[in-house]
């Protein structure tokens, strides 16, 4: 009977599995903890929830070659000016409501989700507002009746009445706004803000 | 009082009486089967009725595509698709926990230490499992609090499950847990019963990275890839490495150490790719640019050790000259060794590069390839394993070459295969259209959304779609058909295959 060279014997391969779970897992554990800490809100990539009183859009920088969040001046929400805690209060309060809801299984969030209904991430940017007066009036008014107030762009689909509350409603608006502020790296390519002008 | 009392026991005695009369109809004998695998037979019943929930809310949903007015208001789209994948998702544990169970006994050499825990985990998941689905489709969304949070439903794609149910579910995990290591350590361990341990603790234990509320929605899809990546392209990967390994040595006769060996170059492969791989879902969320290099260089990586599991079925297959006891278990193994493959690897692949991933992440892509590869990686293997165990259920029958009506379950392979293979390839064409009409050239906004949404390419996609769907359909119904009745009067009985050394 010929010798099993070691590189082919269950001993070594036991081994080598062992090995590579435990190194792949620190690695994991590392990055999640430095992940966390660039990603916390109030940081570089994520907004503090008080961005909701500033000005948001999403534009193209040559010099990264890709598109970023531009965080402008004042543009506050509801006419109202938001201390950090209320800012967050209000956001939590949206956040909670898209899953009390069930949003994400017909929308994305992050581009996470069903593909059933349009994409959440950068949605307070969307043209599809019309107008940047409009708009706050336009989001409300459509999470508390989209039936009436639907746009269906021809497909015939049209969200449900999920019984939003007014106070639910301005959460998601100021949630989404927030959410709009991430910096998604470069996701969506190409998106055209509701502030870019027509030409 | 006793007259409840009575009412329950008439109740019960009734039950098992209808019982009784299912097991003689279909010719099942419980008898020839051990403490593992009477549980494991309730886990698989467990798992074809939700299977066939899988499949009857994944049609309205396909349907709601087609004709969006359908059900409105009543049973929206969003809840359709949250109980075709949660049903999917319990389907697929069912399985996994009842092929365990099936395997314990056999494997440790001695007998299962807390059956009874491990009937009455299977019962109280089952009601809660009953519960849930009811306040899905009669409650369905709750105000946005912590109380919808905990009763009806937490909102997130694939861990919709409310909390209590969230916490139900890990104590029913940690008796299975229980009884999987106490009876391996009762008895005998080997590199399977290793493995598999070590597996289900990170299984289990993933899971509680999933049961938080956090405001930040980076930090929370952070988190929750932490379970949904590391559960279906990690632990649940090695975990059908496993039952891929004992039922090779099982049916096919196949030398326990050339198993091991294999389950443990599928483990470092499978783990050294996916654990990292995990990046490919951190391109967009918010994360570090970092993960772009990690995510896109890992995933790619991914595919090898599906290869090597194709290479090490249909090698061992072949060297056995495909001599095995159980020809439909076996065709559903290597249709588990190609889907895998293909489903979780090739359709992974093609959209997890970052440059490409930029245009097709959250389009119909993602749901071409959710489709291809849970069919092929999981459901496949659990349908493979319910034939196992009807042929012992059935008192160690014949299945081979000749047996009767071996049409039906050849049809029901055929029909399901084409029918997931279908919907893959109509759910593509949707995606590349996508990709292409809303994300190049419309600039992913709503109205770039809306114009792919109704381009005809699209839409003829989702016909497509929906008629594969229906032959999905048709391919389950056969393969219930065939479960309940395959070697059905049978007097044969399998050959005997001696385990290589």
């Amino acid at each position: 009977m010929s010798e099993t060279p070691q590189w082919a014997t269950e001993s070594f391969w036991k081994k080598v599995a062992v090995w590579v779970t435990a190194g792949s897992f620190l690695i994991l554990v590392v990055l999640t903890f430095d992940t966390l800490k660039q990603t916390s809100a109030g940081g570089e990539r994520v907004s503090a929830y008080s961005v909701i009183n500033k000005k948001i859009d999403y534009q193209f920088d040559k010099k990264l070659n890709k598109y970023m969040p531009v965080i402008g001046g004042e543009e506050l929400l509801f006419g109202t000016v938001f201390s950090e805690e209320e800012a967050e209060q209000l956001v939590t309060l949206g956040k909670k409501t898209t899953q009390a809801k069930n949003c994400m299984n017909c929308h994305t969030l992050l581009g996470n989700g069903a593909y059933y209904a349009p994409d959440l991430t950068k949605a307070w940017l969307d043209q599809g507002w019309l107008t940047v007066d409009l708009r706050e009036e336009q989001m409300l008014k459509f999470l508390m009746d989209p039936e009436k107030n639907a746009r269906t762009f021809g497909t015939g689909r049209k969200m449900p009445n999920l019984d939003i509350t007014e106070d639910e409603a301005k959460g998601v608006v100021a949630f989404l706004k927030w959410m709009s502020s991430i910096d998604t790296n470069g996701f969506p390519y190409n998106f055209t803000t509701i502030y870019a002008e027509d030409d | 009082m006793s007259a409840n009392t009575e009412t329950v026991k008439q109740g019960s005695s009734a039950l098992k009486d209808k019982l009784i009369a299912f097991h003689s109809w279909a010719g099942v004998d419980d008898s020839t089967l051990n403490g593992g695998q009477k549980l494991a037979v309730k886990y698989f019943m467990g798992a074809v009725v939700l299977f066939i929930f899988q499949i009857l809310f994944g049609l309205l949903a396909a349907a709601q595509f087609l004709a969006p007015g359908f059900l409105y208001d009543i049973l929206d789209f969003s809840v359709n698709r949250m109980i075709h994948i949660n049903a999917m998702i319990l389907w697929m544990l069912y399985g996994f926990i009842g092929c365990t169970y099936w395997l314990l006994e056999d494997e440790s050499g001695t007998e299962i230490v807390g059956l009874k825990f491990g009937v009455l985990g299977f019962w109280v998941l089952t009601a809660a499992i009953a519960v849930v689905v009811l306040v899905y489709l009669l409650v369905q969304t709750g105000a946005g609090n912590d109380t919808t949070i905990w009763l009806i439903n937490e909102g997130r794609e694939y861990i919709e499950a409310p909390r209590w149910a969230d916490i139900g579910i890990v104590v029913v995990m940690l008796i299975f847990f229980y009884n999987v290591v106490m009876t391996f350590s009762k008895g005998q361990w080997s590199g399977i019963a290793g493995v598999l341990t070590l597996d289900l603790v990170a299984l289990a234990g993933l899971y509680v990275a999933g049961m938080f509320y956090m405001t930040n929605i980076t930090h929370e899809q952070f988190w929750w890839w932490w379970v949904i990546h590391l559960w279906v392209e990690a632990t649940w990967e090695v975990l059908v490495g496993v039952i891929m390994a004992w039922s090779l040595m099982k049916i096919l006769g196949v030398s326990r150490r050339i198993v091991q060996t294999w389950l443990y170059i599928e483990v470092a492969l499978m783990f050294g790719s996916g654990i990292l791989g995990l990046g490919h879902h951190y391109f967009w969320i918010g994360t570090p640019e970092y993960w772009l290099t990690i995510g896109g260089f890992f995933s790619a990586l991914e595919p090898i050790p599906l290869v090597a599991m194709v290479v090490h079925a249909v090698y061992d297959s072949g060297e056995r000259g495909f001599k095995n006891l159980n020809h439909p278990a076996m065709a559903w193994l290597i249709a588990h060794a190609f889907g895998n493959f293909f489903g979780a690897g090739v359709w992974g692949f093609m959209h997890t590069l970052p440059q490409i991933n930029l245009y097709t992440h959250g389009t119909q892509w993602s749901a071409s390839h959710g489709h291809l590869a849970f069919f092929g990686a999981y459901a496949t293997i659990n349908i493979a394993f319910f034939y196992i165990a009807i042929q012992h259920w059935r008192g160690n029958v014949w299945m081979g070459a000749g047996s009767q009506n071996a049409w039906r379950w050849k049809w029901a392979l055929a029909l399901l295969n084409i029918g997931v293979l279908g919907m893959t390839i109509a759910l593509l064409i949707a995606g590349y259209e996508q990709s292409f009409i809303e994300r190049a050239i419309g600039g992913s906004t709503w109205g770039g959304y809306f114009s792919a949404q109704t381009h005809p390419s699209f839409m003829s996609a989702m016909q497509w779609r929906m008629f594969f769907g229906w032959v999905t359909a048709s391919g389950l119904g056969l393969l219930v058909w065939d479960l309940l009745t395959i070697g059905k009067g049978e007097t044969r009985t399998a050959e005997v295959i001696t385990q290589a050394e």
